[in-house]
């Protein structure tokens, strides 16, 4: 085994969360949202909130590394890191870069956050209204090609038509993520169940996704804590430590226009095997996995690129059975993920992956020792982490 | 009627407009002329979709621009319910296609497809591109090959 790796190196000792609200439904401003999240993480794994010395986010997130720093009074600041990127595909890889800063000594404590009041600023699946537009969406907005709904779509139906796939595993991904919501009462939708009668007549919104296929718009914000793996042995909270994470893209993946070298791809088939090598594991040994939904469709293909199924058995083995907890053959999204818990753009699947490993889970997966992060299918870069307790 | 309609979708939808930095002029000056262009390397003769700077193939600078048939194959499809512009209001449902060019390398090429937007046309099916002339810019759609 190399020795440049982070294998075991760190873990996650503390995770938090605001409470998550309805888009628009958040009383204070989406940064006192994200030092709530910090606050509740430091507490959560027991460490003084001050002693947080590095700061690593996705997306663009709108709460700056030195805001925050400056806010919650850090002695010093000694990593601030961002991953490039729109959307969730840096959830776990901001994990990873945590990791590193932690590895190479930049940071002590790394806090991982994401802060997101969708009601306070614009929302993703609505286009901006401009009277022009050039560069690549010059090629895509005039024919009211805007939003990941429906590129989503695009890749996912070139997929389904590849494989002779139909409706049924997308069902079964939206109907478990709304099963396991209901025993969490962290979840936007707790206590509203979905059936899948309710299912089939709801509206669509790009075909084949449903109303139900597509993760929430939500106001909240998530974190969690980084540290060694000695400074972790200490910690208040059963650590979960990091077996592997991974970031990137396949080949000429975010070519523009619908020209990924590998359309009906998940941006995962490059990653996936970086990853296992890491964590010297293969898919078999997973217990359970966090599979980032945008849309229902993108994860069968998620589970195909990371080696769960083939292709050609995503029908016989993305069923509602298979995936939910406890009993499922590989229960994904325990918590309701960003289709019923709350889309904090996926680092609620992170926190849910910790508390599985924890065994603290509301949807706890029995014995389970290794769980799997997989961050925003399609977009570029994409990222995965798996963490486990030892 | 759908094919009665001036344009496949209503007015209000951006205006596409030339890159300031001159990168795709030829495109847009070539759709006016009802001709469709593709971005080509004249060292190795590659071709490249989205345009960009330079050559993935070969590195080289020197890009060029081809002109290619029009006719092409239906490779993805997806039927739009959702308005996620106000001027989309009223013009939902409606077809985004993804369309390969096997004449240009298979690079893939983004618009409408004209008619019913209730059809449900084979994968793969051929195409055949249909220029949509707009006060300010031409649109490329596409419809089924008779």
């Amino acid at each position: 085994m190399s020795e440049y790796t982070i294998k075991d190196r760190v873990a996650i000792i503390g995770v938090g969360e605001t409470k998550y609200y309805k888009r628009g439904q958040a009383p204070v401003p989406e940064f006192r949202l994200a030092c709530e999240a910090i606050i509740k993480a430091a507490d959560d794994a027991g460490i003084d909130v001050r002693d947080i010395d590095g700061i690593s986010g996705y997306a663009d997130d709108r709460n700056e590394a030195s805001r925050l720093a400056t806010a919650l009074g850090l002695k010093h600041l000694g990593f601030a890191g961002m991953v490039w990127g729109g959307g969730g595909g840096g959830g776990s890889g901001a994990v990873g870069n945590a990791a590193a800063a932690v590895a190479a000594g930049y940071s002590k404590y790394c806090v991982v956050f994401r802060a997101l009041a969708q009601g306070q600023f614009g929302r993703f699946g609505q286009a901006p209204v401009t009277n022009y537009v050039s560069g690549s969406p010059a090629y895509t907005a005039p024919y009211g090609l805007y939003v990941p709904a429906q590129w989503v779509a695009l890749r996912t139906r070139r997929f389904m038509h590849q494989y002779g796939i139909n409706q049924e595993p997308l069902a079964a991904v939206a109907l478990a993520d709304y099963y396991h919501a209901q025993f969490n009462p962290r979840a936007v939708m707790y206590g509203r169940p979905l059936t899948r009668e309710e299912y089939d007549k709801s509206r669509w919104i790009a075909e084949p996704f449903h109303l139900f296929d597509c993760c929430m718009e939500n106001d909240g914000s998530a974190a969690l804590i980084v540290t060694t793996a000695d400074r972790a042995r200490d910690a208040k909270q059963k650590p979960a430590y990091i077996m592997a994470a991974a970031q990137g893209s396949n080949y000429r993946h975010n070519a523009t226009i619908e020209n990924s070298a590998d359309y009906a791809s998940s941006n995962f088939k490059t990653l996936a095997p970086r990853l296992f090598e890491m964590a010297g594991i293969t898919p078999k040994d997973v217990d359970c996995a966090q599979m980032y939904e945008h849309f229902s469709g993108a994860v069968m293909i998620s589970l195909v690129e990371h080696g769960f199924c083939k292709p050609e058995e995503v029908m016989e083995f993305v069923t509602f059975e298979n995936i939910t907890a406890p009993k499922g053959k590989l229960p994904i999204n325990t918590s309701g993920g960003n289709i019923a818990e709350c889309y904090m753009h996926g680092l609620e699947l992170v926190n849910e992956a910790v508390r599985q490993v924890r065994g603290d889970s509301t949807c706890q997966v029995p014995d389970c020792k290794i769980s799997l992060v997989a961050s925003g299918p399609m977009v570029s870069p994409v990222s995965d982490l798996i963490v486990h307790s030892i | 009627m759908a094919d009665e309609k001036k344009y496949y979708l209503p007015e209000g939808l951006p205006t596409p407009r030339a890159q300031r930095t001159g990168l795709d002029n030829e495109f847009w000056a070539a759709s006016k002329r009802h001709e469709l262009m593709v971005q080509r390397c004249n060292s190795c003769k590659a071709f490249q979709w989205g345009p960009e700077f330079l050559c993935h193939e070969c590195r080289s600078f020197d890009m060029g621009w081809h002109k290619v048939s029009g006719r092409g194959r239906l490779y993805s499809w997806v039927r739009c319910w959702n308005p996620v512009h106000p001027a989309l209001k009223e013009a939902c449902p409606y077809i985004v296609a993804v369309i390969e060019l096997p004449d240009a390398g298979n690079v893939r090429m983004v618009g409408n497809l004209l008619g019913d937007p209730m059809q449900n046309p084979p994968f793969d099916v051929a195409v055949e591109a249909v220029f949509e002339d707009h006060p300010e810019a031409t649109l490329v759609q596409w419809k089924l090959t008779p």
